[in-house]
């Protein structure tokens, strides 16, 4: 017996505390479940020989595809214009300061819905383009209606929406960084966009990345509005114009509803393994003394176990 | 004290208001080159913030520094008038000036190597492998030979606060600043960074230190300067200041320490 051989002589050997509530919660769950599978085969109107004609079919997939773009081109576009926002936002400038305080203000005061609409009507509102001297020659023109197509009418509502948002997540990253770490570079002499982008960004970046995937997964789900613009490409809009015209819209909005379920669930592996990467949640424990593992981790969780920025609970903000 | 050369650092009647906080009320001070100058005093003395105005982590209300004959922060023009310098311009200043902090205040995305090499490179110019060189004789100086790759959560406070001393040496800087360097570190590391200190100073850098550690001020400094509620009280040299006191609130505050 391997008991002679157990460092604890004495080891407890109790019974763990009843839990009826447990035994009983789960049979009822069981129970609810039974039914609901029991609905969902049975029941002929969800049609599931329908669901399964169209969940691979070719406009469906297609629009899985321009979903997709349309989610990680605004993101794209929101990331680069939250940076510059957020960095307006820090400026000694009281201009730039003002002009990303009212960016925000608007983006984020107004329905994405509206702002869709509002870039589908761009044509009608500003028929012309051109670029020349307020009130003097104009060098360039174009035809609105041309240059802004509706899928970039619909990428860039979507990304200018996303900017105003992220900004704030940006803006949140950046504060979070230990005041004293910008103090000992500018007494190093450095100046204050090398600051910016060797000191304080790389330690705000665990504080910024883990709500932007967040994001991300959020725009996967917001792109299903710019039938506003009307951008008529999108998962949602292939699906339901097909359901709409086979008279069988149920089936069809399980198909999206899969989609977006995969490739959500996708995401989340993503999510998880950044929130990993830069130790949000996870104990304080402290790195390993010049420990194995591949070098970016260590980093990462060198920057954590310093403590100089800090986690921020309220931090995530999604529209 | 006629020092024959221009005075390392000049501060004249200097002012410091925080909002309608009057921290600073008139600070003479003149540390000479090769001198180490301690400046004790209780917390709120106004001593702190003499040293951040040194180079320029705070801006003065009134009156002037000059490091090496230099005004600090801004120009004077024929007439006297005063402009401030250009961000990089005051930047340049403070490459010039090394300063230490209580808290370290190491990069902790970067090793203790890349600690040293950081602003080598991006204000200095150096190239990466001069400044590694340079980093590399640095740390074996501080005696952290073996810590190089260490990142700052690696290393105990003592070892910490010796790579911020590298740090700030491997900027050639005319003079260093060390604002409390040993209040937070726990009682048997404060040796390990005073004996870098003492060794810094015998090799003739020009030291402002604000300090707790009586027995240093009395072994390392030339010059020892005690301030209160904002202006200097008493000054001289250490047996002077530290042994024979004039001044009730030296003594009292004395009293309290030793």
């Amino acid at each position: 017996m391997s008991e002679s051989h157990d460092p604890v002589p004495n080891r407890i050997h109790a019974r763990p505390v009843p839990r009826p509530g447990r035994w009983i919660a789960a049979a009822i769950l069981a129970v609810l479940a039974a039914m609901a599978l029991h609905g969902l085969i049975t029941n002929p109107n969800f049609h599931w020989d329908v669901f399964f004609t169209y969940v691979r079919d070719v406009t469906v997939i297609r629009g899985v595809g321009w979903t997709l773009v349309l989610t990680f081109g605004s993101m794209l576009i929101g990331v680069v214009l939250a940076v510059l926002l957020a960095i307006m936002r820090r400026s000694d400038n009281p201009v730039l300061r003002s002009v990303s305080w009212f960016y925000i203000w608007l983006f984020r005061g107004t329905p994405i819905y509206t702002q869709l609409v509002f870039w589908g009507l761009i044509s009608v509102l500003y028929p012309k383009l051109s670029l020349g001297v307020p009130f003097g020659p104009e060098f360039l023109t174009f035809d609105t209606a041309t240059v802004i197509t509706a899928f970039w009418a619909a990428l860039l509502g979507l990304g200018l929406n996303e900017a105003a948002y992220l900004a704030e997540i940006v803006r949140a990253g950046l504060g979070s960084v230990d005041k004293g770490q910008e103090e000992a570079a500018r007494a190093l002499g450095m100046k204050e966009a090398t600051i910016l982008r060797r000191i304080v960004i790389p330690q705000a970046m665990r504080v910024i990345v883990p709500p932007t995937g967040n994001e991300t997964i959020s725009m996967l789900k917001t792109t299903s509005l710019v039938l506003a613009v009307p951008f008529t490409l999108d998962l949602t809009f292939a699906t339901n114009a097909i359901g709409n015209r086979i008279f069988m819209p149920i089936p069809l909005l399980v198909v999206s509803a899969f989609w977006y379920l995969l490739i959500t669930s996708i995401l989340m592996v993503g999510q998880h393994y950044l929130e990993r990467y830069y130790g949000r949640g996870s104990g304080s424990e402290r790195p390993s003394r010049g420990g194995p593992g591949p070098r970016r981790f260590r980093r990462q969780a060198a920057i954590k176990a310093a403590g100089t920025s800090k986690d921020d609970p309220f931090l995530e903000v999604t529209p | 004290m006629t020092g024959p050369a221009t005075p390392m650092v000049e501060v004249r009647e200097a002012h410091k208001m925080f909002g309608s906080l009057h921290v600073l009320r008139g600070v003479d001070l003149t540390v000479q080159p090769g001198e180490v100058c301690v400046v004790l005093g209780p917390s709120g003395s106004g001593k702190s913030t003499l040293l951040r105005c040194l180079n320029e982590l705070e801006e003065l209300t009134g009156g002037s520094v000059r490091l090496d004959g230099e005004l600090l922060g801004y120009r004077e023009d024929a007439s006297g008038r005063l402009h401030r310098l250009h961000p990089t311009a005051i930047a340049r200043q403070r490459s010039r000036i090394g300063m230490v902090f209580q808290r370290f205040h190491l990069f902790p995305h970067m090793t203790a190597l890349e600690n040293v090499m950081e602003a080598q490179v991006q204000v200095l110019k150096r190239s990466k492998s001069a400044a590694r060189a340079k980093a590399v004789e640095l740390l074996e100086r501080v005696g952290l030979s073996g810590r190089m790759d260490h990142y700052p959560a690696q290393l105990s406070g003592g070892q910490q606060q010796r790579v911020a001393i590298a740090r700030a040496l491997a900027m050639d800087p005319e003079i260093m600043l060390f604002d409390e360097p040993t209040s937070a570190l726990d009682p048997e590391l404060v040796g390990e960074v005073l004996a870098v200190m003492k060794d810094l100073a015998a090799g003739g850098m020009t030291m402002v230190v604000v300090t707790h550690e009586i027995g240093f001020a009395r072994e390392v400094a030339d010059h020892v300067v005690f301030m209160d509620e904002g202006v200097v009280v008493e000054e001289g040299v250490p047996a002077q200041v530290l042994d024979a006191p004039q001044q009730e609130r030296t003594k009292d505050f004395l009293s309290h320490v030793l």
